[in-house]
């Protein structure tokens, strides 16, 4: 029987790949092991290797070929003895005609209103102390719509390696450290070329030591260097959590405002997909805690760009919460290097009338498609972008509650004092005469992620879920 | 570039010799009346006193290049002075003043002086290594010729991050002079028992030479602080000083001591390093007298520090809300 060589998948969320190239050719016998293609992603390039032995009897995708899907089958391999003819032609499935690369990212894209008015804003003096004493201030000024006249499509993980690359030709103080940032071009490629431009003075490879090299990177900018500190997860920080908390986070006030140190510390965050409990963490409520770091999140490619460029230019340590399955989604960027998203103001993605749906990260997106099936359902629903964890931005949210006596938080964190219940806290304090119905919060189950698909998704906040925790909250 | 260390014997000058006793004098003082106000109750929280290892500092600090950094851990009332922190605004700090190096939001931990040099002052044990092997980083990457000075304490010299320094450290032959204050006691667990093999031979696997140096005798601190210093400057690297002390005071003030025997601290205090410098300055022909009046001198420093610690009022209470974030331009 002619055996199927079906497409690998290189990592758990690889749903398809360009297929590089042929190394043997039809006729060629092969044995276990040997290196029969080349199969590309934008974040790696793999070889496969014959599982079994034989001849390769067809060749069914021809090298060159972009987005071929997983388990599509690529070539027939005939067992000892079989010929050409043992294949039966009609057993092949035909190639997918070559699908537009960005289609699924429209999708996701074309459900966030690029129209949907934005607050104003206001300069305020003494904004942070203002915010730590607990007041509700309107967000910075900055007038979005206009940068967005010139952009570029480009995947989350480009944006990112060009915000950084973009700020290292403006301060040469600015160096990236990390696992795997310089020769491997970034485990998940976000550092793709950056070593060829900036050279190993600027792009260094660290051993894997976090709580090490996260200390040097903090001394480092005590003297006055700026440092991208690149977590490989950032489940790997807590193990250097003390100098991003302790060392970089606390300096400045125990120095009376002499020493601070101007950091930026960040790495994909939140649930990859089937890699298990020990690298699925999400952290937002963890450095959201902390008094003197600064906390960003974002979801779209315009977001990771904006907000890369903003935390590497800012004085204080900045967290950057990525998400690694966003990494690969395209979405319009503005072109412009002034494109410097404000920390501390939130996006209204889509607006509405009914309920405000609350989220960040992967789940803005999640929150967007909600809104869609809720809009079939006769509920309007207006969804936030946080983009900032910390300082967040509570004008945006009560605002927004004002108008629609209604508020769901969506996160992918756990619940117990998660970032949900920050919001929930918030309009308890400043909407509750506004409320037509409890915060509702949706969050990851109060497990930690399992790894079977099925319980994983189960832990995981899905669509489904902020669709019923917003009809609960309409008591529809 | 020399790549191994010169065997050359430090001369010191009856100069040397008077500021080794001045400097080492002050920190005594210093210490003693910080142990008073603290018996007062004007000092609160910690306070870890460095009394008896003031040979330390003093032979190192001696041996920098103004262009050099200093971080330690939370004992370093004696780092900051050794470094020319005014002992008026440090004593403030002690009391929890506005005339304080951190405004009184630091405490006898946490002070800092960029204008100095001294980035602080930290509470973690082993924190400050990593920091420092920062601190070096950045003399590396501004190419500015200078080497960071890290201490550590026997206890932090067990800390994981410690050896994933070293390691960096090697790998790009950082500018970082890794010091070691042996005085014995992690808090109050001796060396021997917690503790395996020999501290400064921890950096031979990654190719860190080190060695053990009497802290007890100034001369022989200035005379490897010289060497390894010009060591690491060279561009080979870092280089480990375990240098042997004793602390003659517990671990902070409310540490007893009881771990430990009299006779082996009177039998320390008979190795002091402050008498012994004075018994060369009177070998040099410095008189009695002389020796008196630099104690008075200091006294009087310390006095004023004290008065000023105390007359310094507390931070204004809008000081809560200050300093925990820059503004961004």
């Amino acid at each position: 029987m002619p055996i199927d060589i079906l497409m690998p998948a290189l990592s758990p969320t690889m749903e398809e790949g360009k297929l590089a190239k042929w190394i043997k050719k039809e006729g060629d016998s092969v044995s276990a092991g040997d290196v029969i293609a080349e199969i590309e992603t934008d974040k790696a390039t793999m070889e496969v290797e014959a599982v079994d032995e034989g001849i390769i009897g067809k060749i069914v995708i021809a090298e060159g070929t972009e987005n071929v899907k997983v388990n599509e089958c690529i070539a027939i391999l005939l067992e000892e003895g079989e010929s050409k003819d043992a294949i039966n032609d009609n057993d092949v499935p035909a190639p997918k005609a070559k699908k537009s690369k960005a289609s699924k990212e429209d999708a996701a894209a074309a459900v966030s209103q690029s129209d949907a008015s934005q607050p104003e804003g206001e300069e305020i003096k003494d904004r942070d102390i203002l915010y730590a004493q607990g007041h509700v201030l309107p967000p910075e000024p900055f007038d979005e719509a206009s940068f967005m006249a010139d952009t570029v499509n480009q995947t989350v993980r480009e944006a990112l390696r060009d915000g950084m690359a973009e700020e290292m030709r403006r301060n040469g103080n600015v160096f990236l450290m990390g696992e795997e940032v310089a020769e491997y071009q970034g485990a998940y490629k976000v550092s793709q070329g950056l070593l060829e431009e900036f050279g190993p003075k600027r792009i260094i490879d660290t051993p894997i030591t976090e709580h090490g090299f996260a200390g040097i990177g903090a001394g480092a900018a005590f003297r006055g260097l700026n440092p991208i500190v690149e977590f490989m997860t950032m489940n790997f920080a807590m193990q250097a959590i003390d100098h991003i908390i302790n060392s970089a986070a606390k300096t400045l006030y125990m120095a009376g405002g002499q020493l601070g140190c101007p950091i930026v510390f960040r790495g994909p965050n939140g649930a990859a997909a089937r890699v298990g409990a020990q690298h699925s963490q999400c952290y937002a409520s963890w450095y959201g805690h902390i008094p003197g770091l600064k906390v960003v999140s974002p979801w779209n490619a315009a977001d990771a760009k904006g907000l890369m460029k903003a935390a590497i230019r800012d004085p204080n340590p900045v967290l950057i919460l990525e998400n690694e399955i966003m990494y690969g989604q395209s979405f319009d960027v503005p072109t412009s290097e002034d494109f410097v998203l404000p920390i501390g103001r939130a996006k209204i993605e889509r607006e509405g009338k009914d309920v405000t749906l609350v989220a960040y990260s992967i789940m803005v997106g999640k929150s967007l498609q909600a809104a869609e099936e809720l809009a079939e359902m006769g509920i309007d629903a207006e969804v936030i972008n946080l983009r900032t964890i910390r300082p967040i931005d509570r004008w945006t949210i009560i605002e927004s509650v004002k108008k629609t006596n209604r508020i769901v938080s969506v996160e992918e964190s756990w619940p117990f004092a998660g970032i949900g219940s920050e919001i929930a806290a918030l309009v308890n304090e400043h909407a509750f005469d506004y409320l037509d119905a409890p915060v509702a919060r949706v969050c990851a189950k109060d497990v930690p992620l399992p790894y079977a698909a099925n319980l994983e998704k189960l832990a995981i906040p899905q669509v489904h879920d902020i669709i019923e925790a917003a009809k609960k909250v309409c008591y529809k | 570039m020399s790549s191994k260390k010169k065997n050359t014997a430090f001369k010191p000058t009856k100069k040397d010799l008077q500021k080794f006793y001045y400097d080492m004098l002050l920190i005594r003082r210093f210490e003693e009346k910080a142990g008073q106000l603290y018996g007062m109750g004007l000092i609160g929280g910690f306070c870890h006193l460095y009394i008896g290892q003031e040979a330390v500092v003093t032979g190192i600090q001696t041996a920098q290049l103004p262009q050099d950094s200093v971080i330690t851990t939370y004992r370093d009332h004696a780092h900051m002075l050794a470094c020319d922190m005014d002992p008026k605004g440090i004593m403030a700090e002690l009391t929890g003043r506005i005339g304080g190096y951190s405004h009184g939001k630091g405490g006898s931990m946490h002070m800092f002086s960029r204008d100095k040099n001294f980035y602080g002052g930290h509470g973690i044990v082993g924190a400050s290594t990593a920091l420092g092997t920062g601190l070096a980083f950045s003399h590396q990457y501004k190419n500015d010729g200078g080497v960071c000075v890290a201490y550590m304490g026997d206890g932090s010299a067990n800390q994981g991050q410690v050896a994933e320094c070293y390691n960096m450290a090697a790998l790009w032959k950082l500018p970082v002079l890794y010091v070691i204050e042996n005085n014995k006691y992690g808090m109050g667990t001796s060396c021997a028992r917690h503790a395996a093999g020999t501290l400064y031979k921890r950096g031979e696997g990654f190719g860190i030479p080190g060695e053990q140096v009497d802290g007890m005798d100034v001369l022989k601190v200035r005379e490897a602080a010289e060497q390894a210093l010009d060591y690491v400057r060279s561009g080979n690297g870092p280089y480990i000083l375990e240098v042997m002390t004793y602390r003659y005071r517990g671990h902070s003030m409310s540490d007893p001591a009881k771990y430990r025997t009299k006779e082996e601290l009177e039998e320390q205090k008979e190795n002091d390093p402050i008498e012994k410098v004075k018994k060369l300055l009177m070998k040099e022909g410095v008189s009695e007298a002389d020796l008196k009046k630099v104690d008075k001198d200091i006294r009087e420093i310390v006095k004023e520090a004290a008065e000023f610690a105390q007359e310094s009022p507390e931070p204004d209470e809008s000081e809560l809300w200050t300093d925990v974030l820059v503004a961004a331009q």
